[in-house]
């Protein structure tokens, strides 16, 4: 529970049931000694009433406290501080358009412990120094650092860094963090703002601003401008964990440095300062392919991969998700962005080192991959959409001079 | 740049073999104050190249007398681990370049950061 962001609290279930004859019933069976151990005299405790779907009012909510004097509760109640907190669980369904009068179930039990949901709102992007368009929200920031199972001291890599969402998440459960990205301004936290009253990016706009925010700016080793497709690392397993968010083609581009055109070179050879290289299209299965390639080359062994991977959900098939040799899928969840896209988080563990045969595998090639299709991502994601503006534009062509 | 980056860095130019390490050429550099963490420091000495390392900080004048070659059993010994979170994680590049030892190639760091790209014909 100390790194779950998605479950909100876990109970001791004592008992359960439809209606409140029938908690008390299955409460009668549940182990006196068992219940005693948090029930003794010199103990304190309090009792708390959750109703999910429905509010109560605050006499009812005492009258449900009371109701259950049937316990054999011995100690003394302590609002503020009690040693035991004993929790009443009332479902009164999914639909807050239609509640209904009596719970749909009730259970009992003893509180455990609470999950980690806080940090969705402690963490929120809305709040954080320094943003992009497409700043990973926290919740699933947390969700990505912990498929990873990052760990404190661990040293965790993201390629793909942007505004350093991810790193700010694994930077909480300890790690030390570093990332690159091909985009200057992004990297220096300069430009354009992503936020609708302002226009410029202000000073205190960059990755290490926002690891000082949350007081994890220990971990920060280092941010670069580098082309994920062409690493600047040493051979080796450096990294504990690779957690990243590569470019759909969609909100932010996909390109890598390089040009299809004859290079000609200034006639001293010598680029100023102010040139930015000329970039092509990096195909999107190129960018995983990269990326498995890269991960099962710089992961320690046991080391994780995670990453969303954009789909187009009418030709989406498991032999889609890129493969590697040196790494085992572990997970693949998907999480819809409209009826036709989707975008998949896969979890993969690298189990051994690469050796020669491995970087010769015809799965690196791109016209074998089967997500070679995927390069028309963009396209296909748009495919509606521009079916819909075409119309639109007609429409204002009559309306308009 | 920290130290601990750069000991991981290569030159990826073109046709070059022998990258490893970048030199360090720097204009400006900042001692921090960085909270001192042995398990961290103990869990990175084994990923790191220590003559690198060492070649590095003697570079900026930040060698905190590193000897040449690593000490055994440097687990527990705290004055040593925290030389070595010095030079790692508490120095730092702000203004310079780093250059490929084989061809020449500068990368240049500013505000700490340095960029990485090549040009498109040196790829």
């Amino acid at each position: 529970m100390a790194r779950s962001v998605c479950a909100k609290s876990v109970f001791e279930l004592w008992g359960h049931g439809r209606t409140h004859s029938d908690l008390r019933s299955s409460l009668m069976n549940y182990p006196r000694e068992e219940m005693s151990l948090f029930m003794s005299r010199d103990s304190t405790y309090k009792i708390d009433v959750y109703t999910f779907n429905k509010t109560l009012l605050f006499s009812d909510r005492i009258k449900r406290i009371d109701a259950m004097d049937y316990l054999p509760f011995e100690g003394a109640v302590s609002l503020k501080n009690p040693q035991h907190i004993f929790t009443l669980i009332e479902d009164y369904g999914t639909d807050p358009n239609n509640i209904p009068e009596d719970p749909n179930y009730i259970y009992f039990g003893r509180w455990i412990a609470d999950g980690q949901r806080e940090l969705i709102r402690s963490h929120s992007v809305k709040n954080r120094h320094f943003i992009g368009n497409t700043s990973m929200d926290a919740g699933l920031s947390f969700i990505m650092a912990n498929h990873a199972k990052v760990q404190e001291n661990d040293l965790v890599f993201d390629p793909f860094v942007g505004t350093g969402s991810l790193l700010v998440a694994c930077s909480h459960f300890g790690a030390y963090v570093c990332g690159t990205d091909i985009e200057y301004n992004t990297i220096h936290g300069k430009g354009r703002s992503s936020r609708k009253n302002q226009k410029w990016r202000g000073p205190d706009e960059n990755i290490r601003a926002n690891l000082r925010q949350y007081g994890t700016e220990k971990t920060y080793v280092d941010v670069m401008v580098s082309d994920a497709s062409k690493p600047v690392w040493r051979t080796g397993a450096l990294f504990d964990a690779i957690v990243t968010d590569p470019p759909y083609g969609i909100r932010e581009s996909t390109r890598r440095t390089g040009s299809h055109k004859d290079i000609t070179k200034p006639p001293d050879a010598v680029y100023t300062d102010s040139h930015v290289p000329v970039s092509q299209a990096y195909h999107l299965s190129d960018i995983f392919t990269d990326l498995l390639n890269f991960s099962a080359h710089r992961l320690v062994t046991g080391g994780r991969l995670v990453y969303w991977l954009p789909v187009y959900r009418p030709e989406y098939c498991e032999e889609m998700v890129p493969s590697h040799p040196c790494l085992r899928l572990l997970s693949n969840c998907e999480q819809m962005l409209s009826s036709h896209t989707a975008r998949r988080l896969i979890t993969m563990e690298k189990i051994k080192d690469p050796e020669e045969l491995d970087s010769l595998s015809h799965l690196a090639d791109p016209r074998f991959s089967p997500y070679q299709g995927h390069n028309a991502f963009r396209e296909k994601y748009f495919s509606g959409l521009n079916k819909r503006s075409c119309k639109e534009d007609a429409k204002s062509d009559v309306g308009g001079k | 740049m920290k130290l601990l980056t750069h000991n991981m860095l290569t030159s990826h130019v073109k046709g070059v073999t022998k990258g490893y390490p970048l030199l360090i050429k720097a204009t400006e550099v900042k001692l921090n104050e960085v909270e001192f963490n042995p398990q961290f420091v103990s869990r990175m000495i084994p990923k790191l190249e220590w003559a690198a390392l060492v070649q590095a900080a003697e570079e900026l004048g930040h060698r905190q007398d590193l000897p040449g070659e690593l000490v055994t059993d440097y687990e527990k010994n705290e004055d040593f681990l925290k030389k070595v979170h010095t030079v790692l994680l508490e120095v730092e590049v702000i203004e310079g370049c780093l250059q490929c030892p084989e061809s020449g190639r500068e990368f240049p760091i500013s505000r700490g950061i340095p960029n990485m790209l090549l040009n498109e014909d040196e790829v």
